[in-house]
C-alpha cells in the first residue's frame, strides 16, 4: 500500500525557501499570500496491507530518517 | 597521531584535511571508505570532512549519517575519541545524533563562499588548546546550509556548559548580526560534546594551513589535536 510522509519546517524554525516563495509570489502580482512554507512529500510503497502497522512502520522511517526532528515536523496519511 | 579521514560519495575535502593533518603532526592520515565497518587499529582521531555527500539528499549529512562506517565511527566516540567533522562532516555528526541541534538553510538562502572571522569561545580542549579564550582567526567557509539552529533550551545548556567552541565575529572581535552570514544561532560557528571530544563546525580550519594557501591561520587546531594526544600517550 501506498502512504505519503509529509514533512514540513518545525512552527518557529526559519524557513528562508518558504520567505523566498512568498517574495517570488509578490513580485508576480499575487496578493494577500499571508506566509508561505516549504517542505517535501515522500511517498512509500510498502510490502504491508494493514493500514494501522504501515503507517506506525512509517513513522518509524520518519523519525528515523526522514525527517530530522529537530528542526522537522511530520505527518504520515496512507494515500 | 593516528588519524582516519572518512570518505563518502561526494566527500571532496578529504585532501585538504590531510594536507592539514600531516603538516601538523607529520604523519599521514589514513583514508576509509565508507562502506569500511573497522576503524584502522590504534585510531585516535576521526575526521569527518566536507564535501557534498550523497548529493545533499534528503538532508545534508542524512545519508552519510547512515552509512556502514558510521557505526564504528559511533563506537569509538563511545570510547571517548577523537572526533573532528568540518562542514559537511558536522552535518553527518549532527544527522549521525553525535552532536545536537541541526543545520538549516543559510537565511540569506545564499551559498557563502568566503572568509570568515571565529572567536575561540571554549580554550583549553582538544581542538583549541593552542588558542586563547576569546582569540579571533580566519577560516574560509564553503557551504548552503550552515545556519545552526537549536530550541533555546539546548542553546541555554551549550552556554551554560560551555560548549559553544566557536562564534562567528566581526574584525574587532565582536558578535555581530553582519558577522553571522548564515544566521546561525548565538553566532555559533562550532560546538562540542560534552566530554570535550568530539567538535563540529562549519567553517573550513583546514584550509589555512600553509602561507601558500593564504595563511596558517587554521593550524593551531592541528597542532592542538597533535598536542593533546602527546599528553595522552
Amino acid at each position: 500500500m501506498k502512504l505519503l510522509v509529509t514533512v514540513m519546517p518545525k512552527n518557529g524554525v526559519l524557513d528562508p525557501q518558504g520567505k523566498a516563495i512568498a517574495q517570488a509570489l509578490g513580485t508576480l502580482g499575487f496578493g494577500g499570500v499571508n506566509d508561505v512554507r516549504a517542505g517535501k512529500v515522500i511517498e512509500l510503497d510498502v510490502a504491508e496491507t494493514d493500514p494501522a502497522k504501515a503507517r506506525a512502520a512509517a513513522e518509524e522511517m520518519a523519525r528515523k530518517l526522514l525527517a530530522n526532528t529537530v528542526i522537522e515536523s511530520f505527518r504520515v496519511e496512507t494515500a | 597521531m593516528k588519524a582516519a579521514i572518512i570518505v563518502f560519495p561526494g566527500t571532496n575535502r578529504e585532501r585538504d584535511m590531510k594536507i592539514a593533518l600531516e603538516r601538523a603532526s607529520g604523519h599521514a592520515p589514513a583514508m576509509l571508505f565508507h562502506r569500511e565497518t573497522e576503524l584502522p587499529a590504534g585510531t585516535d582521531l576521526v575526521v569527518l570532512p566536507g564535501g557534498f555527500s550523497y548529493g545533499d539528499y534528503l538532508r545534508c549529512g542524512a545519508m552519510a549519517a547512515q552509512s556502514p562506517i558510521m557505526a564504528a565511527v559511533r563506537a569509538h566516540a563511545d570510547r571517548g575519541g577523537l572526533v573532528l567533522g568540518v562542514c559537511n562532516g558536522f552535518q553527518i555528526m549532527i544527522e549521525a545524533g553525535l552532536l545536537p541541534g541541526g543545520l538549516l538553510r543559510n537565511a540569506t538562502l545564499r551559498f557563502l563562499s568566503m572568509d570568515c572571522r571565529m572567536r575561540v569561545e571554549r580554550a583549553g580542549t582538544p581542538f583549541t588548546g593552542r588558542w586563547q579564550k576569546g582569540a579571533t582567526f580566519r577560516a574560509p567557509m564553503a557551504h548552503g546550509d550552515g545556519n545552526y539552529f537549536a530550541d533555546e533550551a539546548t542553546l541555554d545548556r551549550l552556554e551554560g556548559e560551555g560548549l559553544v567552541a566557536f562564534r562567528y565575529v566581526d574584525d574587532r572581535g565582536e558578535v555581530t548580526p553582519e558577522a553571522n552570514r548564515n544566521g546561525s544561532a548565538r553566532n555559533i560557528a562550532g560546538i562540542l560534546s560534552p566530554n570535550l571530544r568530539m567538535c563540529g563546525l562549519m567553517p573550513h580550519p583546514e584550509d589555512l594551513v600553509d602561507p601558500l594557501m593564504g595563511g596558517e591561520d587554521g593550524l593551531p587546531m592541528f597542532e592542538s589535536l597533535v598536542e593533546s594526544l602527546a599528553e595522552t600517550a
